[in-house]
């Protein structure tokens, strides 16, 4: 996918112009990133372009957005203070810290 | 944080899901009088219909040409009109011999022992292998679906839909809708799986549908960056020679869906296996009653189908639930039921119905051997 394809819809034929008023600051491996307050973290980690949420344990294999509701747990991220989430249900909040590509420095 | 508070609910009814059948099923039962909870586990309430930014069709009685999210608010401010407790946020890890506990918000346990419990839990999406189907760019139709309608989030620039049934047309042009090119939509059958009206829509974009065509491999490095189509035989094997390589970056898995039906397997509830209805559901009598007395299943975990009949079993759960909770006078209860009933077989006639419907008859037949052996 080229960098310059614009991930975020701002305007929608039925669903009207994004409201992007309510912003955050999210560290993703330590690098500030803008994320709409409210927004799964997932979501706010594509919309900056970042697919790979992890790589598995055994195989050093990529995973990101499957099911998107929770149930396959391959987005699963580290949140510091909440610990292994599934990245596409769980809400961004101001400064939360995440680590992504955690195979070799935490067990999931 | 305060970790290991647990919360007391004392509904009479507990309901499971907060879509299209479990807040009819709310809604419905608490009419007669009965208090209702509902947990859902995500932070809004409205299940797969706040997605559904397409039109509905069918009769006035299911809202056609409103839009399914507009249905989903409907239904969200009736049942909250109604006092219905809607507790988010809250995915239920079990039912424990009629003892039902929920994780609330991460942060509290939630345990509650209701007379009634209905179980509208829906479904899960299928996925197919094939090599690289794990990488990252492979996802469901429902992934993208929700991604683009309620997060807005371009899934892929060039994305390739596999299936075409109702949920990989709609998803197609959804995805166009928002900004993305869809370059085919792969088909096994030797037709198109879902309405012509939808698959009309989609010829007029000028997006091929590759009939008898199935994904043998999606490649990249660490993203999808190439699919592989191959032709296929009646018997769905591979014609030698006839694969194809397309450009996309992002693969939709539109391959049918799977009753969510673990807590029901928990209760112990009896199942059958019905694959017109998207496989093994728990066996359920006309007004919805499992082989457990007390609980009660609607919509997707009852037999894959669509909103407008989750909708219909949903009422049908609420009202047998009050009704057995001795709520209901028996002549209303009669009344509302048959035109549950009725409605219920109009939305399962035509082609594209009479499949679920036979499926169903074999669920009604399933529930009456059931107690005729015990």
């Amino acid at each position: 996918m080229t960098a310059a394809f614009d991930k975020r819809i701002t305007d929608h034929p039925i669903l009207g112009p994004l409201d992007t008023t309510e912003q955050c600051t999210i560290f993703v491996d330590s690098k500030p990133l803008i994320a709409r307050l409210g927004e799964p973290i997932l979501a706010a980690l594509m919309a900056n372009d970042i697919w790979i949420t992890r790589f598995t344990k055994k195989l050093g294999a990529p995973r990101g957005l499957f099911c998107g509701i929770g149930l396959c747990n391959d987005c699963l991220v580290f949140v510091d203070g909440l610990g292994c989430v599934r990245s596409c249900v769980t809400a961004v909040e101001e400064d939360m810290s995440i680590e992504t590509r955690t195979n070799e420095k935490r067990r999931f | 944080m305060r970790h290991g508070r647990t919360r007391s609910v004392d509904s009479d009814i507990l309901v499971v899901g907060a879509g299209p059948a479990g807040l009819a099923a709310a809604i419905e039962a608490s009419e007669h009088g009965a208090t209702v909870s509902i947990v859902d586990e995500n932070a809004r309430p409205g299940g797969q219909l706040l997605k559904q930014t397409h039109r509905f069709f069918g009769s006035e009685r299911h809202q056609a040409g409103t839009r399914g999210i507009d249905i989903g608010s409907r239904l969200v401010a009736t049942a909250r009109d109604r006092n219905v407790d809607l507790i988010l946020d809250t995915p239920v890890i079990g039912i424990f011999n009629g003892l039902v506990v929920a994780v609330n918000d991460n942060r509290h346990f939630l345990s509650t022992r209701p007379r009634r419990i209905i179980l509208a839990t829906g479904a899960a999406e299928n996925a197919i292998s094939f090599p690289g189907w794990s990488l990252p760019g492979v996802i469901t139709a429902g992934a993208a679906q929700t991604f683009v309608n309620v997060h807005r989030i371009r899934v892929g620039e060039n994305i390739v839909v596999v299936g075409s049934g109702n949920v990989g047309l709609i998803v197609a042009y959804q995805l166009m809708q928002a900004g993305s090119n869809v370059v085919a939509i792969v088909e096994a059958m030797g037709q198109v799986g879902g309405w012509g009206v939808h698959a009309a829509k989609i010829r007029r974009m000028g997006i091929p549908i590759l009939t008898r065509h199935t994904i043998t491999e999606a490649a990249g490095d660490t993203h999808v960056e190439q699919i592989t189509v191959h032709e296929v035989d009646d018997r769905l094997n591979r014609l030698p020679g006839s694969e194809k390589a397309l450009e996309a970056d992002t693969v939709c898995l539109a391959v049918g869906m799977s009753p969510r039906s673990h807590l029901a397997e928990m209760a112990d509830c009896a199942f059958t296996d019905v694959p017109e209805l998207g496989g093994t559901i728990p066996i359920h009598n006309a007004i919805m009653q499992t082989s457990i007395r007390s609980i009660y299943c609607a919509g997707d975990v009852s037999g894959v189908e669509e909103a407008s009949t989750a909708i219909e079993e949903g009422r049908l759960a609420g009202l047998g639930a009050a009704f057995s909770l001795d709520l209901v006078e028996s002549d209303l209860y009669e009344r509302r039921a048959a035109i549950c009933m009725k409605a219920l077989d109009d939305l399962r006639s035509g082609p594209f119905g009479q499949q679920r419907k036979t499926g169903k008859d074999a669920v009604l037949r399933e529930y009456d051997e059931y107690y005729k052996n015990r």
